[in-house]
């Protein structure tokens, strides 16, 4: 525990721990020291100037080391002829800190001034009007009328794209380096940087393409003036006329607490639109972060104009032709549940299939879920905690493109002083930050981390670890693989079952698979054979139009049904379609991968013409006679608490609760944590941990692919095209044409130059894809990604089609 | 006089190696490295009174020991980047008799336990900086540098490494910043770099001249030393002397010299018969000492040290002396400094950043006769606004020849602007 | 052709240097800058890539300081000094005599692509104003106590220099 200080702040006293900052401390007693530089989340720079106050320190005799005091008794206090700033100062024994005089208040107006000799006067059409520090600060203390002449004022530029998401307005930038700070230091990714120097100081990028960061958007929110604005929103509306709406970004398995800014909107026929999505805080999930893709994508798919709506006779017709199938053929009923749906949702469908004597799948690529159910994360968890004495070991994850909220949090870990063991068979950004880089041939995984143990220093960092978290993923890998490695991954952390900060982390490609598998709900080993010949419920998935041979399997099916919120490929060829609704427009909650259950909040009405999944299953259910709770998910979740034992202390109203929280941020002042949101609405609950022991398998060797084969290895990527993510139109920039990477070996044997064109052909398709070089990869592998449109869920081999195959000189 | 540190005036070709050793070059580094222990040398140095001559005039000694023995390595870095308007002593010194500079390096070194020194020299001394890393390797071929120095266990080596345009790298922070790669703005301080510096490691930062110092105050002794200068400010120093005079040039005189001396005996008085209007003792980060004919004498018989030229309303600084005749107005030079710290300001906190700017918009207003007496109050009220609350000193240096300027001679400006 | 293509010995040299590899981000700019007077984007993101850093954090080393240069100007940049020591002594007058026998302003290019003027701030060569630098690429060469007849010669020697190399 660090030592107690106490200080004097305005005449309040205040206790804080040692190596607490000034400004903080007054934070702490509510007093509100104006800065912009600072934020709480980086290392103060004392470059603005803002936070100046008076501090003084209790005189020391040199000689005999005692404090020197005054006539009364009382210690004298040493004031400093400068004032001094806030945030760069740490507090001291009997410190007083004057932030109100005269003096300190002169000095705060000062640069107030100075910092608003070239600023723009244009609030009325700022982005950040109305939640801007900069416009606060200035009605406040601002001086009255500017002593600066206007015709001095340097001209800048004022639209300046910095990458697609972000445009820069140089004449409002203050030069505070928040935002390249936070590129740096929080992100790692130093792509803003400052050019020139002195009032010329400008925000550059010099990257390619520009502004090449997944967080790109959270420079928007610490930005304490209008300078940096995203495309997404730029001129959309004005904050006081939108209204916050808590919900979970459902993009991710890492959960992050977001607000959604809604307001009713002419356009859209007086219907409430969403605006934007900001960071609600979490200190434990997201803290005051999110990423681009959450940011920018998670709600455009609810206004696609793909969103499939129906009049209500239709529906109810579409709900009783879904019924007559599943009655028709009964016990035939299969149910492929998407691991978007929430825990409600699915728990209903599972009760569903239960009681129609039919099965129910999830729609899931990976495996291990029962696993990461046994030995995951419990209550008392945060990955904020992680430092010296810590192990991390990320498995066959390229954390910055599958969950870079997690990314972000153990890279810090790290950087306090968590080992960090990254094994992968080619290099991803987190190498790094890593203490061990393992490399691994794909396909030897599993034994790989069970080796991990008997190696010299990475087994004393496993073993000796104060708390150990393993995340395993799919980079690489299919259900199979996935499942093999989960067990091998488990084997390392199943003796500190129900420690906290101790555990499993499967890297899931959707929001809720933790929740289906806590809840039973598997993917299905082979998903053609389970759905021949059956009545197929498909929900919330599009496996038709991610893999080509599920399209082939389903052509095997009796009937589909697909529920969805936009027609996809699968609703397509569905017998019934139901129209279902947004994660945006529902209530229920999620379960992140860290075990964190967490509600999802109702942020915009429902268009007419939908339903939502709860409802439409309910109705299902029940014109099967099967009865279902289909009104509230409140309803649902209370029967859900009285099946499921870790689950049994979840309540709506506890997931509700939010403790304090440090830094505060979204106080009025926005100073502390930009424009991301104060966590209002509930900062979630762990599930509980439940005894019980679940045999890990021996490690199966994986089924290789035959040798002398390229071996396509499918990877995921942020940005991708996925249903969600292509709607949003201006990332589009973002989502490279598909570009599948190769290592030197390859490169070299087929002449191939990077950003050159080729065809590839894997399980009987072809598609054409541009090259990219990866030095770290292996001599006989071709990097896929997912979602793409490439026909591969697992590796598999693959051809290269060069285009001009005479450049390989003729053999 | 004898020079002690611009001895090339005295001694022939002893920027040669074998001259400089033959003129008892070295013999303080072997008997330092061979006969001394490290602390021995720090008080040798304390005793003698050397203050920096980067400006500040801190005690050398004192800085020192303030480097903590729980951290290494240690590193000592020599300030040679000189950029103030009116400072070209450390050239002169690295040019003409570089190996008792480079001597002194390794003292300084030596002393506080470093095994490697640099040499941060500013981005246009591209010359001087061959011109050292040939000492440097020569030093390396006579077993001056190396390891196991004079056959003991001491081992150092020394670097230069070259800036690039950049007058706030001067300033210590943004020195070590620049040295690490990155863009040179001055730190947040604490920590200083006695505690956390070069590389996050304890580091000493010294001037060139400082550091020249050294091998005489090993040599002869800090007694000896003190035999020259003030009781408060002990030693030589080398005075720049620029601007209006018969000789500019470097002059070395021990501390106390008034400014007579410099002036009139040593730099030949003001030439065209002019006089002398304001002195800048410390480059164009001085305030601008008036003289007339009231204050002429105070001003001359005025000894230059460390506390002395602050009774004439301005500091010592680098000692760069400026001289401005009365055939200019101060409106013009201050436009001409403010001008310097616009360009130089390295842009990182506002006041420095944000008022420089201003600054110079209201002094080029007032010097192109657009200025109004309301323009004189405010560039008055504008450098006071900046004046103390910068992240370093190049702020406060910024506003210095403008409040004194304004102050003192408020003829030139009146006259210049409308009512 | 990169840089380690063409100074492979001397960005050796370099790297070797320093404790922390960042450190040898000048000198490499310098080595850029030798051939064409200015710094490339490529030139930036291959020593970004040598050092670990993203361009973006090079481009911010050579926009701070003023002897790099992300632009093409003459051959050689005769950078007068004009500060006040200088001015003291007529630096000023000196460069606007320059400037006309040039025929241009400051910051200006001669037609023959080989002289660009420009003014800076002091050098540290006060005593013996006027005086001023030329930078040709990362050579720097000072020139003092000038009087216009003498810049003048040099100007004819600087351009039967720069021809030759071209
Ligand atoms: C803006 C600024 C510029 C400076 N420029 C120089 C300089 O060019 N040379 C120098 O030796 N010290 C310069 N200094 C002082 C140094 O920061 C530092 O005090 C000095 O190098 C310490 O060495 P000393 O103790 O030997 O004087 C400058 C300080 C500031 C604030
Ligand atoms: S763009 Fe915003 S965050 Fe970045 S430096 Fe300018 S004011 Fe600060
Ligand atoms: S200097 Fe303290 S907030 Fe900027």
């Amino acid at each position: 525990m660090a030592k107690s200080i106490t200080l004097t702040i305005d005449k309040t006293k205040v206790t804080v721990s040692e190596g607490t900052l000034v400004v903080d401390a007054a934070k702490k007693a509510g007093i509100d020291i104006p800065v912009f530089c600072y934020h709480p989340k980086m290392e103060p720079v004392g470059m603005c100037r803002q936070c100046l106050v008076e501090i003084g320190r209790p005189m020391v005799d040199r000689a005999t080391g005692q404090p020197i005091l005054e006539a009364d008794g009382t210690p004298k206090v040493q004031f400093m002829p400068k004032l001094e700033t806030a945030c760069t100062n740490t507090v001291s024994e009997g410190m007083v800190v004057l932030t109100e005089t005269e003096r300190a208040k002169q000095g705060q107006k000062e640069i107030l001034e100075l910092l608003l000799t070239n600023h723009p006067l244009d609030c009325p059409i700022c982005d950040k009007g109305g939640e801007c520090p900069l416009q606060n600060l200035t009605l406040a203390h601002g001086p009255e009328q500017s002593r600066f002449l206007f015709e001095d004022k340097q001209r800048q530029e004022k639209n300046v794209a910095l990458g697609d998401m972000i445009f820069i307005d140089r004449e409002r930038c203050i030069q505070c380096a928040r935002c390249i700070r936070f590129q740096d230091k929080i992100a790692g990714d130093a792509v803003l940087g400052f050019y020139q120097r002195g009032r010329s100081t400008d925000v550059v990028t010099f990257s390619d393409p520009g502004f090449d960061s997944v967080f790109s958007g959270n420079t928007t929110d610490i930005c304490p003036v209008g300078a940096l604005t995203s495309v997404d929103f730029r001129f959309g509306a004005r904050p006081w006329e939108m209204k916050n709406a808590p919900s979970i970004c459902n993009q991710c398995p890492v959960g992050c607490n977001v607000t959604y800014n809604v307001r009713r909107e002419a356009k859209a026929g007086g219907s409430y639109v969403i605006k934007r999505a900001r960071p609600r805080q979490n200190e434990q999930v997201n803290e005051i972060w999110m990423c681009d893709k959450g940011r920018f994508a998670s709600h455009h798919y609810t206004e696609s104009p793909a969103r499939l709506k129906q009049d209500p006779a239709s529906m109810a017709a579409s709900i009783q032709q879904a019924a007559a199938l599943i009655t028709a053929n009964k016990g035939d009923m299969v149910i492929l549940a998407g691991e978007n749906l929430t825990n409600e949702e699915l728990f209903n469908l599972r009760g569903f299939a239960h009681s129609a004597k039919g099965q129910i799948y999830a729609y899931g690529k990976m495996g291990g879920g029962d696993l990461t159910a046994a030995y995951g994360l419990t209550a008392g968890s945060n990955l904020g905690d992680l430092g010296k004495g810590d192990t991390i070991v990320v498995a066959a994850s390229d954390l910055y493109h599958e969950a870079p909220i997690w990314y972000l949090r153990i890279k810090a870990a790290a950087q306090r002083g968590a080992n960090l063991v990254v094994l992968n068979g080619r290099h991803t950004k987190l190498d790094e930050y890593a203490s061990f880089v393992v490399r691994y041939a794909y396909g030897d995984e599993p034994q790989v981390v069970r080796g991990l143990v008997t190696k010299d220093k990475i087994g004393a960092a496993i073993n000796d670890a104060k708390n150990l978290v393993v995340f395993y993923g799919s980079d690489g890998l299919g259900l199979d693989g996935t499942t093999n490695l989960a067990n091998a991954c488990a084997s390392l952390v199943r003796n500190r079952a129900g420690k906290p900060n101790n555990g499993l982390v499967g890297v899931w490609q959707s929001a809720n698979t933790q929740g289906a598998w806590e809840l039973g709900i598997k993917p299905a080993a082979d998903l053609a054979k389970a759905v021949a010949g059956k009545v197929v419920y498909i929900i919330a998935a599009d496996p038709v139009g991610d893999d080509p041979s599920l399209a082939q399997a389903l052509s095997h099916a009796k009937a589909v049904i697909a529920q969805d919120v936009v027609s996809t490929a699968t609703t397509a060829i569905a017998t019934v379609v139901l129209p279902a609704q947004a994660h945006t427009e529902r209530e229920g909650t999620f379960t992140s991968a860290e075990r964190r259950v967490q509600r999802l909040y109702q942020a915009i009405p429902a268009p007419s013409g939908t339903k939502s999944d709860l409802a439409l299953t309910a109705e299902v259910a029940n014109a099967c006679g099967v009865e279902l709770e289909g009104k509230a998910a409140i309803l649902v979740m209370k029967k859900l608490v009285a099946s499921e034992k870790a689950f049994a202390k979840i309540t709506y109203e506890d997931l509700a609760k939010v403790g304090d929280q440090w830094p505060d941020v979204g106080s009025a002042d926005l100073y502390f944590g930009g424009t991301s949101y104060k966590n209002t609405q509930g900062l979630g609950s762990h599930l509980a941990y439940v005894t019980g022991f679940v045999n890990l398998a021996e490690p199966k060797p994986t089924q290789r692919v035959a040798e002398n084969t390229l071996v396509a290895i499918p990877v995921t990527k942020l940005f991708d095209q996925g249903t969600m993510v292509l709607p949003a139109a201006n990332l589009r920039g973002r989502i490279d044409q598909p570009t599948v990477s190769v290592g030197k070996a390859v490169a070299t044997k087929y002449a191939l130059v990077g950003g050159e064109e080729v065809k590839i052909k894997l399980n009987g398709t072809e598609n054409s894809a541009k090259v990219a070089i990866d030095d770290s990869l292996a001599a006989d592998v071709v990097l896929v990604p997912r979602s793409y449109g490439f026909a591969i869920s697992q590796p598999c081999a693959v051809e290269l089609l060069v285009k001009q195959p005479d450049r390989l000189g003729g053999n | 006089m004898e020079h002690y540190l611009l001895r090339h005036r005295d001694v022939a070709n002893i920027h040669k190696l074998d001259v400089y050793r033959a003129n008892g070059g070295f013999d303080a580094l072997k008997k330092a490295v061979t006969s001394m222990q490290p602390q021995q040398i720090i008080d040798e140095v304390k005793t003698s009174g050397l203050r920096g001559r980067g400006g500040a005039g801190f005690p050398t000694g004192v800085k020192w020991s303030f480097l903590p023995n729980n951290s290494w390595p240690h590193y000592v870095v020599c300030n040679a980047d000189e950029s103030e308007p009116g400072t070209f002593k450390d050239r002169e010194i690295m040019e003409k008799n570089p190996f008792q500079f480079l001597e002194g390096v390794a003292l300084a070194c030596y002393a506080v336990g470093a095994n490697e020194g640099y040499i941060y020299l500013r981005g246009e001394f591209f010359g001087i900086r061959n011109f050292l890393d040939e000492c440097i390797a020569e030093m390396e071929a006579a077993g001056l540098l190396g390891d196991k120095l004079f056959g003991t266990n001491y081992s150092l080596r020394l670097k230069t490494h070259l800036g690039a345009g950049a007058y706030i790298c001067g300033e210590e922070t943004a020195l070590l910043e620049s040295i690490e790669g990155k863009r040179g703005q001055p730190r947040v301080r604490p920590p200083f770099p006695a505690v956390v510096g070069l590389y996050g490691k304890p580091t000493v930062i010294n001037n060139v001249e400082t550091l020249a110092n050294l091998p005489l105050i090993v040599d002869k002794g800090a007694v000896w030393y003190r035999t020259m200068g003030t009781e408060k400010s002990p030693g030589v120093k080398v005075f720049s002397l620029s601007g209006n005079v018969v000789r500019p040039g470097n002059y070395e005189l021990p501390l106390g010299t008034t400014f007579r001396e410099l002036i009139f005996t040593h730099g030949g008085g003001i030439p065209d018969g002019r006089k002398v209007k304001g002195i800048m003792p410390a480059g164009a980060s001085s305030s601008i000492i008036r003289v007339d004919d009231t204050t002429f004498d105070t001003v001359m018989d005025t000894p230059m040290d460390y506390e002395n030229v602050q009774n004439v309303g301005s500091l010592l600084g680098s000692a760069s002396v400026i001289i401005i005749d009365d055939s200019h107005d101060m409106d013009w030079v201050i436009n001409k400094t403010v001008h310097f710290f616009k360009h130089e300001s390295c842009g990182k906190c506002t006041p420095c950043r944000d008022g420089n700017y201003w600054m110079y918009h209201i002094v080029d207003r007032i010097h192109e006769g657009h200025g109004s007496q309301k323009d004189l109050a405010l560039l008055m009220s504008v450098a006071n606004q900046v004046n103390g609350k910068c992240l370093c000193a190049l702020g406060d240096f910024s506003t210095m020849a403008v409040t004194s300027a304004l102050e003192r001679f408020p003829e030139d400006f009146n006259k210049k602007v409308k009512a | 052709m990169s840089l380690t293509e063409k100074y492979n010995e001397e960005v050796k040299a370099i790297l070797a240097k320093y404790p922390n590899k960042r450190s040898a981000v000048m000198p490499l700019l310098y080595l850029a800058q030798r051939e064409g007077g200015f710094v490339t984007k490529e030139s930036m993101a291959e020593i970004g890539a040598m050092l670990g850093m993203e361009t973006t954090e090079v481009a911010a080393i050579v926009g701070f300081y003023s002897l790099y240069h992300d632009e093409q100007a003459g051959k050689y940049r005769m950078q007068v000094c004009a500060d006040l020591p200088c001015a003291l002594r007529g630096a000023d007058k000196f460069l606007e005599t320059l400037c006309s026998n040039l025929g241009v302003k400051v910051g200006e290019t001669t037609s023959d692509g080989m002289i660009t003027v420009e003014s800076v701030m002091c050098l540290a060569g006060c005593d013996r104003a006027p005086m001023f630098q030329v930078q040709d690429g990362d050579v720097v060469t000072y020139h003092e106590n000038m009087t216009i007849d003498k810049t003048m010669e040099l100007v004819e020697a600087l351009r039967a220099a720069g021809k030759e190399v071209k």
